[in-house]
């Protein structure tokens, strides 16, 4: 045994030995672990940082003004101002994104996955432009609202209003309402049409009486999804040329402005001289506003697809 | 009931053309309008981003967004990898269930919420204490903004990747008698491999497109000149863009208008090959298991 000398025999099987009786140190492993404890706590941490400062710069605002600061209308004294028109804005962007993108949404998501026979070129390109439009920024979403829904269909839109705002993030929602609504209709099990056919059904009503009220759940959680990035994006609002300074009007076809339009504008406002709360203060309110609405919608989205999950296992 | 169905589908289609044509003929538009040389800075002693005075030097935001979202994936890789690892390899179910939802909370703050926090804590706390740069606000803060933007996406596709790797593996590995940790790093890693890299890319696309935390945090009013100094304050490609339909009633026309298409078009172009990359990835790690 030539190949092995006594020395290095002896180490092994001290190595041997120590592993087997764990008083051996595992160093890297520990470092590893460690390190990856040191990653996740980091996390939690940034987000734990971000609310807490956020609601404290908005503390002042909420704790002096209460509901009259959801009532009162934008302008220039930081003491008065409210966001009525934000919040009309946002809320009819919401609107928008119901009556538009998800009866188009779940009727695609119906098309690709019932109806298309995926081999064929154009319901390839389909699939192909929804997947690449999930990925387009959102600031494109703004250029594309401002040629097509406040230059082009000015004659319904009246311009740079509430009407072009909802059309516009109705587009940029539409494809995660068919992904999600997709994803859906594809978890809904063969039986259940099977089912329906075998009693005589037609394509159609086996959709809407069985595949569609199965999907349902999952149906929703996208909607809800899609709800609250439609309320958080500000860029587009920003290309479409949304007010910041006095909107005295509020109305569909009216000059509009958003939630997180007002946090944009507002987080770097100079303040006047005597006044008692700060724009920052003001954006910050406004910040846990929207953070209320959409981590609302996130928490329905949430335990809609855990109660969902659940029964579908039990089942 | 079919054709109303398939003209819902079609709709898609119609939307990305329609994005396609109005960044293509805006840019078109733009490029009339100016010299090559307008775009590349030269002449110029210090060439920057001024649309009103139709300076156009490209590599000052190319530089912007490269730099921020650098930056930024030097957060996002590894809070977001780490976090992915420690999730789907160490936590137990029951630090799971309790941390997911978390890490989705933060998915779904609003861009605008996190520019805030970046504006207004990280750029005046964090970097003017550790950096101390000549202005509050700069590429740095913005960075690091973005990067908090970008960790859940660069955490949840890379856990998704990771948990998608065959337990067998695993034992496999055991088996043989290595470790947790070689198990994590030698065997687990490298299968996850491709799903990591289509985090990356995905996670990087995103940092790119990230408009928001780039026009509040990083400091620039539109204007800016070209720097590699992340310290200085700087303009990003998506920055540029809001900076020049901004403005509410500002006339509309000319160069200093147009080029927000032909920046769009870039943006576009950049972040669409980054997806298309990106999913070619992931579909490689869900046609292996």
């Amino acid at each position: 045994m030539a190949l092995v000398s006594p020395s290095i025999r002896a180490a092994t099987q001290e190595k041997v030995r120590a592993s087997l009786t764990r008083r051996e140190r595992n160093v890297g492993g520990v470092l590893l672990q460690g390190g990856l404890v040191v990653a996740l706590l980091s996390t939690l941490l940034v987000l734990f940082t971000l609310l807490t400062q956020i609601f404290v710069s908005a503390w002042p605002v909420l704790s002096t003004r209460g509901t009259t600061f959801l009532t009162a209308t934008i302008g220039s004294d930081p003491d008065t101002i409210g966001i009525f028109p934000g919040l009309y804005g946002s809320i009819f962007i919401g609107v928008g994104v119901l009556l538009l993108a998800v009866p188009i949404g779940i009727a695609s998501a119906v098309y690709l996955e019932e109806y298309a026979r995926h081999d064929r070129w154009f319901n390839r390109i389909i699939m192909i432009s929804i997947r690449n439009l999930a990925g387009v920024p959102a600031v494109i979403y703004g250029v594309l609202g401002l040629v097509i829904f406040v230059g082009w269909l000015e004659p319904v839109t009246n311009g740079r209003t509430v009407l072009a705002a909802a059309f516009t993030l109705a587009v940029l929602v539409l494809p995660i309402i068919i992904i999600t609504s997709s994803e859906a209709i594809r978890a809904v099990p063969q039986g259940i049409r099977d089912a329906g056919y075998g009693v005589g059904a037609s394509k159609w009503e086996v959709n809407r009486d069985h595949v569609l009220p199965y999907a349902a759940p999952g149906i929703l959680t996208g909607t809800m999804l899609s709800l609250a990035r439609a309320l958080g994006e500000a860029s587009p609002l920003i290309l479409l040329g949304a007010i910041t300074g006095r909107l005295p009007e509020t109305g569909l076809r009216e000059r509009f402005t958003g939630i997180p339009m007002l946090i944009y504008s507002w987080s770097a406002k100079a303040n006047p001289k005597d006044a008692v709360l700060g724009f920052e203060n003001a954006a910050a309110a406004a910040g846990v506003v929207l953070l209320v609405l959409v981590l609302m919608f996130n928490i329905v989205a949430v335990v809609l697809r855990n109660r969902y999950e659940r029964k579908r296992v039990g089942s | 009931m079919r054709v109303l169905l398939f003209g819902a589908a079609l709709t898609t289609v119609v939307i990305s053309a329609l994005i396609l044509f109005t960044l293509v003929r805006g840019s078109v538009a733009f490029l009339r309008n100016i010299d090559l040389g307008q775009l590349l800075g030269t002449g110029d002693k210090a060439p920057g981003w001024f649309p009103r005075r139709e300076r156009f030097d490209l590599r000052t935001i190319l530089f912007g967004s490269l730099i921020m979202s650098s930056i930024a994936m030097l957060v996002a890789v590894p809070f977001g990898l780490g976090t992915a690892m420690y999730l789907s390899e160490y936590a137990s179910p029951r630090t799971r269930r309790i941390v997911k939802p978390i890490i989705e909370v933060l998915a779904s703050i609003p861009s605008v919420v996190v520019g805030y926090f970046a504006l207004r804590f990280i750029a005046p706390e964090v970097v003017a204490n550790i950096f101390n740069p000549d202005q509050v606000k700069n590429m740095m803060a913005g960075g690091l903004g973005i990067g908090i933007l970008v960790i859940p996406v660069m955490a949840s596709i890379s856990e998704d990747a990771l948990s998608s790797v065959p337990s067998s593996l695993r034992e496999a590995s055991y088996a043989v008698g290595a470790r947790k940790s070689s198990t994590v790093v030698k065997v687990v890693f490298p299968a996850a491999i491709s799903g990591v890299v289509a985090a990356f890319i995905i996670a990087t696309s995103r940092a790119i497109g990230e408009t928001m935390v780039a026009t509040m945090a990083a400091g620039s009013d539109g204007t800016g000149v070209r720097t590699l100094s992340a310290l200085d304050p700087g303009l990003s490609m998506t920055a540029a863009m809001t900076n020049a339909a901004g403005g509410t009633d500002q006339a509309k026309g000319g160069a200093s208008f147009d080029v927000l298409f032909f920046v769009g078009l870039l943006l576009f172009l950049i972040t669409l090959s980054l997806n298309l990359v990106g999913d070619r990835f992931v579909r490689r790690v869900r046609q292996k298991y």
